[in-house]
């Protein structure tokens, strides 16, 4: 695996640490296989997204196919294969939140920023997107903002959520 | 954050002072704090932790390990209930078998459920502990926590546990001296509400994509990488340290006379009550008691229908809340206990829209692999659509009556579209005529294209 390529022939780079951290997680696992979601989410941590060109280093530093990790990569979502936001806003559309105002508070998320579900401000600065079940269903309705759950959240708590995200 | 940020902030909640929970009475809470800070690991040990670790590792057999979860009659806190002792019993172990897994479906995605959650933030050791005992009994040689990706706590929290639990000698070779060797990884996830299912689970922990696999064989005979893989739920892993500790007798008794099960369980209300949260009750309690605790519904609105666990679990009407919240008695009023988690609807919603969202939830999370659920749940979603609009056809409800029974169990590969159909069916039983009133045309413009392409 010494040979593994860390240059995609888009011209991905691979930063080392990354790297290292996959062939890390690589030898978890009874196979190398089970390193792929984690190996994504290195990349993910570093660039925002998965680049095109990661999946094909990826599948070399594991030793698999390159269909076999877009597979993988395309199953999963919150594994991004577009560019998003600085921020990725997640907005729980499950049950206990519609029952609790969910719609109104989606409603104030579109309007305030502009955009619709799967979309990217134009600053680049929030991406949109529905989420199941956040499991925060006794304080609906629920959001996630990068690693931070909020609930319950009104409409008008919008300016001050999103102030807390430059 | 600013103050103002972290006012936002979700905190889950046990709604029980410390008064009310004992170690006689609430195993899985007794140790919390009021102010919800985590157990960690000296608290953990000065409040009997691990202790029946240390005696079960060197005083007993893994059988009667199996034979005490039996008895106890623990029964699956993921929503299926079937008794955990059963299912060890079940697991390949002797000679020439490899040693497997102990895997925590630690994927809590199940509208409107959120206790796991509360466990593994709060007292992530009482879950180390349940899957060491766990993985005695099994012969398992290694553990995964697979917790869902977003549950950020509690992925701090189970890697702070995990790493005293080692320091300590709870995980690694020779455990308390007995000779038993065992570790655990936590493994955590990228989304997808199907990897809580648990075949489908093992694929993602092995880094496919999560589809489910074909039973037999089950986890238990051949599972992750082949081998004997146990999983069970945060909840049903929690319980173990009681029941190994106080005894099956102990734990049975627990709920009394109010159910066959034993223990306790970590109900909880969310939807349109006014306290909503989490309760540590005898299995078997009621569900007026339960939404006694929660304050009623509120002000102003009336209890139309509830939910007793989770978005696939049959609508049930408030007459029934008069039965316990135990898995046989819910099962025969026609739905399911699924996680004892309630939903609670009122006169202010109705019921079409809450389906179509429900089953827009299914038909997004269907892995695709199957044709009835991949094909008839977004078919499902689009007459419900038009129903809502007021634009339904004649015919249409008759056709969502025959994709609830073509979605159910026995027709697909996993238990997702039958999860689908359960609320449908219920809906359409108990509030036909709301159904009925969205039908306006004789064919009209939402005819609903027996192949849906596309986004629903």
């Amino acid at each position: 695996m010494e040979t593994a390529q860390t240059i995609a022939s888009d011209g991905f780079v691979i930063e080392a640490a990354d790297r290292e951290a996959i062939l890390h997680e690589r030898d978890h696992y009874e196979q190398p296989q089970a390193a792929c979601i984690e190996a994504l989410k290195i990349v993910q941590r570093r660039h925002g997204w998965v680049p095109d060109g990661a999946i094909a280093v990826i599948a070399d530093l594991l030793g698999i196919s390159p269909a076999s990790v877009e597979g993988v990569a395309t199953f999963y979502s919150l594994i991004f294969r577009q560019p998003v936001g600085r921020h990725v806003i997640l907005v729980c559309d499950s049950s206990s939140c519609f029952l609790t105002d969910y719609e109104a508070l989606r409603d104030a998320f579109t309007d305030k920023l502009g955009i619709g579900f799967g979309q990217t401000t134009s600053d680049g600065r929030f991406t949109l997107l529905p989420v199941c079940c956040l499991g925060a269903c006794d304080r609906g309705p629920a959001v996630m903002i990068d690693d931070d759950t909020f609930g319950p959240v009104h409409p008008d708590d919008l300016d001050t959520l999103l102030e807390g995200y430059a | 954050m600013t103050d103002a940020l972290s006012r936002l902030r979700y905190r889950c909640q046990l709604r029980q002072d410390a008064d009310e929970r004992r170690e006689e009475t609430h195993p899985l809470t007794w140790r919390l704090h009021d102010d919800g800070t985590p157990v960690f690991l000296k608290e953990y040990e000065d409040k009997d932790g691990y202790a029946a670790v240390r005696h079960t590792l060197n005083e007993q057999t893994g059988a009667q390990v199996i034979d005490a979860m039996k008895t106890a009659n623990v029964r699956g806190r993921g929503g299926a209930g079937f008794s955990a002792g059963v299912k060890w019993s079940l697991t390949l172990q002797g000679d020439g078998m490899p040693r497997g897994y102990i895997v925590c479906n630690a994927d809590e995605m199940e509208p409107g459920t959120f206790k796991d959650r509360l466990l593994m933030e709060q007292t992530p050791h009482l879950l180390i502990e349940g899957m060491i005992l766990a993985a005695y009994a099994n012969n398992a040689r290694y553990g995964y926590i697979f917790l869902r990706g977003e549950y950020i706590e509690a992925a701090n929290h189970i890697t702070r546990a995990l790493k005293e639990a080692r320091d300590a000698g709870w995980l690694g070779a020779d455990i308390a001296g007995s000779g038993f060797d065992f570790d655990i990884a936590l493994h955590t996830g990228a989304g997808r509400y199907i990897c809580g299912e648990e075949t489908a689970l093992i694929n993602s922990l092995e880094g496919q994509r999560a589809n489910p696999r074909a039973k037999p064989p089950f986890p238990g005979q051949s599972g992750a990488w082949g081998k004997p893989t146990v999983v069970n739920n945060v909840e049903t892993l929690c319980n173990v340290p009681a029941v190994l500790r106080h005894g099956a007798e102990w734990y049975q008794g627990l709920s009394g006379q109010l159910s066959n099960d034993g223990g306790t369980k970590l109900y909880g209300v969310s939807g349109r009550a006014k306290r909503t949260g989490l309760w540590e009750l005898p299995i078997g309690t009621s569900g007026t008691e339960l939404l006694d605790r929660a304050g009623g519904i509120r002000d102003g609105e009336q209890l139309k229908a509830w939910l007793p666990g989770g978005g696939s679990t049959g609508f049930l009407l408030p007459e029934h809340l008069e039965l316990p919240l135990d898995f046989d008695s819910i099962g025969k009023a026609g739905s399911r206990m699924g996680t004892g988690l309630l939903t609670v609807v009122t006169d202010q919603q109705s019921i079409v829209s809450l389906m179509r969202n429900l089953e827009a939830f299914f038909a997004r999370e269907s892995c695709g692999w199957c044709t009835p659920c991949r094909d008839g749940l977004p078919w499902t979603v689009k007459i419900l659509q038009a129903l809502e609009r007021g634009e339904g056809e004649q015919g249409d409800i008759e056709m969502l009556d025959k994709l609830a029974t073509d979605l159910g169990p026995g027709r697909t590969f996993c238990a997702h579209a039958p999860g689908a159909a359960m609320p449908l069916s219920s809906a359409l039983q108990y509030f036909r005529d709301e159904f009925e009133r969205g039908v306006r045309h004789e064919t009209g413009p939402a005819h609903a294209d027996p192949i849906p392409v596309g986004e629903v």
